[in-house]
């Protein structure tokens, strides 16, 4: 809303909640199948919550329009049809990660082209203890079969995934951090590969992650309560994935609200304050390699989290779950969002998943149907395409495509922070005091 | 495996690594020359690279194969072509990518969030266009000629194409040491890589120098990329990732920014890969298998960033406020 500091901003309270009465109205009695038009009612409604927390209105039907789509109405779809249910668990995983990595790169300035390492970390942590995977290599006493650890377990596996991710965060940063960033850029990128090399790998001489084949069976907490709910109409697969989504969105709160906290407290300013010039900060008494290092540990311990809960969602995780791309990805949703921006990495993660989950597999589909009609564009039959070429692949593309255009065109991004879309979107010629444009 | 046995691999080991050496040497030079002038890590040189290669391959496929020209000469045609090619790519790819930010002073994670964004652009785009026809991993054409050998003894047997490889790659770093050094372009390059306002008030045209730059390195690359595809014999769309962080590591190991230990730095990273590629299985009876060595070079980037950031060659730098 761009208004001067005279006129009151709009208050738009009415019209939004008119627009969420409809939203729901539509997708629950006309649309209601998994469609094409039916995810466009689905995703109207979803931009709803968008809607509601960018634009001036009472806090008391914001909040409502929040509980009520939140709570009541997505899971009543998602029960209908999981399938809707899926696609906001990805998401909200995904939306977790890009806070994390907007901590480390929004916030702190600090580029790290291997995040998913950390999801990794995370999630083979309880992809090991939650399946048979441990017994491999560890056997206690006699019992030879003490694992998998009971699926209620996960959660206290999940505290455990905290310090192990973060621990792993503070390793990687320790050498690179006293260092300037591009060094951090390249050593997170070959981190990246490390990873997934030693997932890999480490099947022999000791069998700990069981290498290319991946691990299979791993428990799924409060499975219990999902069998105990289930009933001939809703079977436990469908509360299981309304657990998932409740624990999802749990994270993901705690994730807000940690980062704005952070954001707004000592290291919050300090992180800024790096980001902003790294040398007038040491001048100003900011421990440069310890506030960094916070930065990444914080970051870490997101991802390691949410890698556990991806983990038990998937009951299957191998090398091949936590390849560059995700890590890029993860980066293009921030990008996308905008650099510094909470609300800009929830929103970078729904454009970037639904891209990825549904507009990218439609083409593909869509491709696949006119192939075997044999149509043709200007006189080249498309009946002739290889049959290697899938959109659907072409991941790298778009996301490379996002990060240039967005750094080249709107670097604030598209939901931006205030401070930084301010400090972004100088316009050339105009003194920038802070350029680090300093030749060594 | 026993003593002698393992030290009858040793010629032969040492001669690989000399030739992988060398071809990191010349990507790293790429890296080093760009971060020089402008202190920014270019992470689309590994895509530069894989272009060249990719554009060596076809023209030997499409273009000279079935002529009955000598191999040497179409080798050379290729390299001649890929160095077109991926200079060319890396000239637009500064004018598009970066220079842009460079003239709006943009922060410094700008910059380097585009070149990522241009490496993953050329990994698709390549890919894209050669699915359209058909398979897009590319064999490098079969040459009898350069699996030919001199035996220099029993256990020292060099294939032609390691040596073509070395005249190669030698007359890279030879040429660009006389250019840099000898010719008045060097020298304006230097200068533009030590004071840029100075040297646009001495009347050197910045930009210009900074697009030579780019041109320079990416010939390079784009050479080292065909000479990759002949020693491993094929190449795909996202074969540059891994050559690009090792050729990175290289050229931190000598001193980024410098040239000669760009090249120190290649040929000693190459050595030491080969080395514990062959003997690190050995020694530990298959338990560190040879999929570890893409992780080694990791491994000695870290150690040189804890133990001597500057390199091997350069010298500490202290930032000035």
């Amino acid at each position: 809303m761009m208004t001067s500091e005279l006129d009151r901003p709009r208050d738009w309270t009415w019209w939004v909640v008119a627009y969420v009465i409809a939203a729901i109205v539509i997708k629950v009695q006309v649309f209601s199948g998994t469609g094409l038009l039916d995810t466009f009612a689905f995703l109207a409604l979803l931009a709803s919550l968008f809607l509601a927390s960018s634009v001036a209105m009472a806090p008391w039907a914001r909040a409502a329009i929040f509980v009520v789509l939140l709570m009541a109405v997505i899971p009543y779809i998602g029960l209908r049809n999981t399938f809707y249910l899926d696609v906001v668990t990805q998401v909200g995983i995904f939306a977790a990660l890009a806070l994390g990595l907007n901590i480390v790169v929004g916030f702190a300035g600090l580029l790290d082209l291997g995040f998913v390492a950390f999801f990794a970390v995370g999630a083979y942590t309880w992809a090991i203890f939650g399946s048979a995977q441990a017994n491999q290599f560890l056997s206690i006493g006699a019992t030879a079969s003490f694992f998998p650890l009971p699926p209620d377990f996960f959660f206290v596996i999940l505290m455990l995934t905290v310090i192990i991710a973060a621990t792993a965060g503070v390793l990687l940063g320790l050498p690179v951090l006293r260092l300037r960033g591009d060094y951090l850029a390249i050593v997170t990128l070959g981190f990246g590969e490390v990873i997934r090399v030693l997932a890999n790998n480490l099947d022999k001489p000791v069998n700990i992650t069981n290498g290319p084949r991946g691990i299979t069976g791993i428990g799924q907490p409060l499975s219990s309560v999902a069998k105990a709910l289930g009933t001939s109409l809703i079977p436990p697969f469908k509360w299981q994935a309304l657990i998932y989504y409740a624990l999802v969105l749990a994270v993901i709160g705690l994730a807000i609200f940690f980062t704005r906290r952070l954001d707004n407290s000592k290291i919050g300013r300090a992180w800024v304050a790096i980001r902003e010039d790294e040398v007038a900060a040491q001048a100003m008494g900011v421990p440069l390699v310890r506030t960094k290092l916070i930065a990444f540990a914080t970051g870490a311990s997101f991802a390691g989290v949410m890698g556990a809960l991806f983990a038990s969602k998937q009951t299957f995780i191998s090398p091949e779950s936590f390849d560059f791309n995700q890590s890029i990805g993860v980066l293009a949703m921030v990008v996308l969002g905008g650099l510094g921006s909470v609300r800009g990495a929830i929103v970078g993660a729904a454009i970037v998943t639904i891209l990825n989950l549904q507009v990218l597999k439609a083409l593909s589909t869509w491709l696949n149907g006119l192939r075997a009609d044999g149509v043709e564009i200007l006189g080249y039959s498309l009946a002739n395409l290889p049959a290697q070429f899938e959109p659907s692949k072409y991941e790298r593309l778009i996301f490379g495509l996002i990060l240039i255009a967005m750094m080249l065109y709107r670097p604030q991004g598209l939901v931006p922070e205030k401070r930084r879309a301010h400090e972004l979107a100088r316009k050339a010629g105009e003194i920038n005091i802070s350029a680090g444009a300093k030749k060594l | 495996m026993n003593f002698s046995e393992g030290l009858q691999l040793l010629p032969i080991t040492l001669t690989d690594g000399l030739v992988l050496g060398l071809l990191y040497a010349v990507i790293a030079l790429g890296y080093t020359m760009v971060y020089g002038v402008l202190g920014l890590i270019n992470f689309a040189h590994a895509e530069i690279f894989m272009v060249g290669g990719i554009v060596g391959i076809e023209v030997l496929t499409f273009g000279t194969a079935g002529t009955g020209m000598h191999p040497a000469l179409q080798l050379l045609l290729a390299v001649t072509a890929a160095m077109l090619i991926s200079g060319a790519l890396a000239v637009v790819t500064e004018r598009i990518a970066y220079r842009p930010l460079r003239l709006r002073n943009a922060p410094r994670l700008v910059p380097l969030i585009t070149a990522c964004g241009v490496s993953l652009f050329l990994q698709d785009f390549v890919r894209f266009i050669e699915s359209l026809f058909g398979n897009f991993i590319r064999p490098f054409p079969d040459f009898e000629f350069f699996y030919r050998s001199v035996e220099l003894s029993d256990s020292v047997i060099v294939p032609y194409k390691s040596i073509a490889i070395v005249l190669v790659g030698v007359a890279m770093l030879i040429g660009l040491t006389y250019l840099v050094n000898y010719t008045r372009l060097g020298r304006a390059v230097r200068a533009v890589a030590q004071d840029q306002k100075a040297s646009a008030l001495m009347g050197i045209d910045v930009n210009r120098m900074i697009a030579l730059t780019f041109l320079v390195g990416g010939a390079l690359g784009g050479v080292a990329g065909v000479l990759y595809g002949l020693q491993f014999g094929k190449l795909d769309p996202f074969s540059g990732f891994i050559p690009g962080i090792k050729a990175f590591t290289a050229a931190v190991l000598g001193g980024i920014g410098n040239i000669p230990g760009a090249m120190l730095g290649g040929i000693v990273l190459g050595v030491l890969e080969v080395l514990a590629g062959t003997y690190l299985p050995i020694l530990t009876d298959n338990a560190v298998g040879t999929e570890y060595k893409d992780i080694f070079a990791f491994g000695i980037l870290i150690l040189i960033l804890i133990f001597r950031p500057s390199g091997l060659l350069g010298r500490a730098t202290v930032e000035k406020v």
